[in-house]
């Protein structure tokens, strides 16, 4: 679908975005970057970051700003709202009402979009939900190897973990060996079903409700679902929590 | 594109660093490049969700892995604003606008933001489009290598699975990337064994499913 003029434009636009990004790792005329440009001997997925990121990114913000395409105070309320009010207490609060409420996981499981709007959560990266439960039998793991797909509305902005190139290369080829790093031994009877997220769909795994909750109210359910235990990585548990 | 941001089946990426209590942003350049984004995004023009995850792919592959996530957003949102004429690189390297430009009001101010934030913005289309496949049918994804955006990750071309759910019709991101028009078609939740992936070593109780759209199909 690219024809070669395009390919030769973009030849040209990659050699602009590559010196962009190298501008942007790029400290000022004499700074020192870190360890940015050293040989990549690192055996995690940490990535330094240039020092002077901070500075970069706020003269981009002045530009911006000055240009009158952009309004400070706005960009205070998107860090504001996730960083205060989109997280995931919000999925916690829809697994615990699912828990508690028989008629509304039956919702849930065949409309999850419309379910989770009773409770007030829609917005971008979750327009189009679906819940996956997980039961003794079946265990649920989402991953989107291609970016790093999430559900917004309802989990918050993604962990660096679930955005590295770790977890993203090894979900979907050794989902059981990246459960035990994440401490979740599964017996090997259990079915595990990997949810590479290549589309618009965003998935939500509905965990299993742990022992030992059966007296509790949502309130306290909510209080001990993690956003691990939603993606697929953990499970819930009772213990020590909700007292 | 077969670029290294198709990373499913890679090996060699180290152990995945796991922090349970890690903060929203981890630094105030990423909340607010990430807010950049947004509030540049809500201002429209020749932008959408495709064509935002395309420029991220065409990073240069060292530099795509050596940066952190927010890093490649600020790449990406540089790249963009040059590329739209919004911004001069030597404005972005100064942080002033050149002598004389014009100044625009902002599409979006504080009192919008709760709205932006819950709106939906669907990828789904209400389009009469007939499905090519049906629940409980075979299927075969097709091996291609476009070099330009899919969704068709490399570890799924050319193997074989079960259509389990039928998404509805939904826009299709090979064109919308490019702006080469939303082809709407139906989206299927494939059902693919492990071992059809990855071959006998891989255990019979795993299961990998992917969201594909009708073009990548073929009947298996």
């Amino acid at each position: 679908m690219v024809t070669d003029d395009d390919a030769v434009g973009r030849r040209g636009f990659m050699k602009s975005a590559a010196a962009t990004a190298a501008s942007m790792a790029t400290a000022a005329a004499g700074t020192p970057v870190g360890h940015a440009h050293e040989p990549h001997d690192h055996d995690h997925d940490h990535q330094a970051i240039p020092s002077d990121l901070n500075l970069r990114v706020k003269a981009l913000e002045s530009l911006l700003v000055e240009k009158g395409l952009v309004d400070r105070a706005a960009l205070d309320a998107i860090v504001d709202t996730y960083e205060t009010k989109i997280g995931p207490r919000n999925g916690a609060r829809v697994v615990a009402r699912a828990w508690a409420d028989p008629g509304y996981k039956k919702r849930l499981m065949t409309d999850a979009t419309a379910a989770i709007a009773e409770l007030g959560y829609t917005g971008g990266q979750g327009e189009d939900m679906v819940v996956l439960e997980n039961t003794p039998k079946v265990h649920n793991l989402v991953v989107c190897t291609l970016c790093s797909c999430y559900p917004w509305p309802i989990l918050g902005l993604p962990p660096v973990w679930y955005k590295s190139a770790p977890y993203r290369s090894r979900a979907v080829i050794d989902p059981r060996g990246v459960l035990r790093e994440f401490g979740l031994e599964l017996p090997d009877e259990v079915e595990v079903r990997v949810w590479d997220s290549t589309a618009e769909l965003r998935y939500l795994v509905l965990p299993e409700r742990p022992p030992g909750s059966e007296q509790m109210t949502e309130e306290q359910l909510a209080g001990l679902v993690t956003r691990d235990s939603m993606v697929g990585v953990a499970r819930v548990s009772a213990a020590g929590a909700g007292s | 594109m077969n670029g290294v941001h198709d990373m499913g089946g890679m090996h060699g990426m180290g152990p995945i660093e796991h922090d349970k209590d890690e903060p929203v942003f981890h630094a105030p350049w990423e909340a607010r490049i990430y807010a950049l984004t947004r509030a540049v995004r809500a201002g429209g023009g020749r932008q959408n969700l495709d064509n935002s995850r395309y420029r991220l792919e065409r990073l240069p592959p060292a530099e795509y892995l050596r940066m952190s996530y927010y890093e490649r957003w600020a790449a990406r949102l540089i790249n963009q604003l040059i590329e739209n004429g919004v911004a001069t690189r030597e404005e972005i390297e100064s942080g002033t606008p050149a002598a004389g430009s014009p100044k625009a009001d902002a599409a979006l101010t504080a009192d919008m933001v709760p709205a932006m934030v819950t709106r939906r913005n669907s990828a789904r289309r209400d389009a009469a489009v007939t499905p090519r496949f049906k629940v409980g049918q075979r299927v075969r994804a097709r091996n291609i290598n476009p070099t330009g955006h899919t969704r068709l990750p490399r570890y799924a071309r050319g193997k074989a699975g079960v259509i389990v759910r039928d998404h509805g019709v939904f826009l299709f991101p090979d064109t919308n990337a490019e702006f080469l028009g939303e082809k709407p078609q139906h989206v299927y939740s494939v059902r693919f064994t492990a071992r059809e992936l990855w071959g006998a070593q891989a255990s019979s109780r795993d299961f990998i499913h992917l969201d594909m759209w009708d073009d990548y199909l073929d009947r298996a």
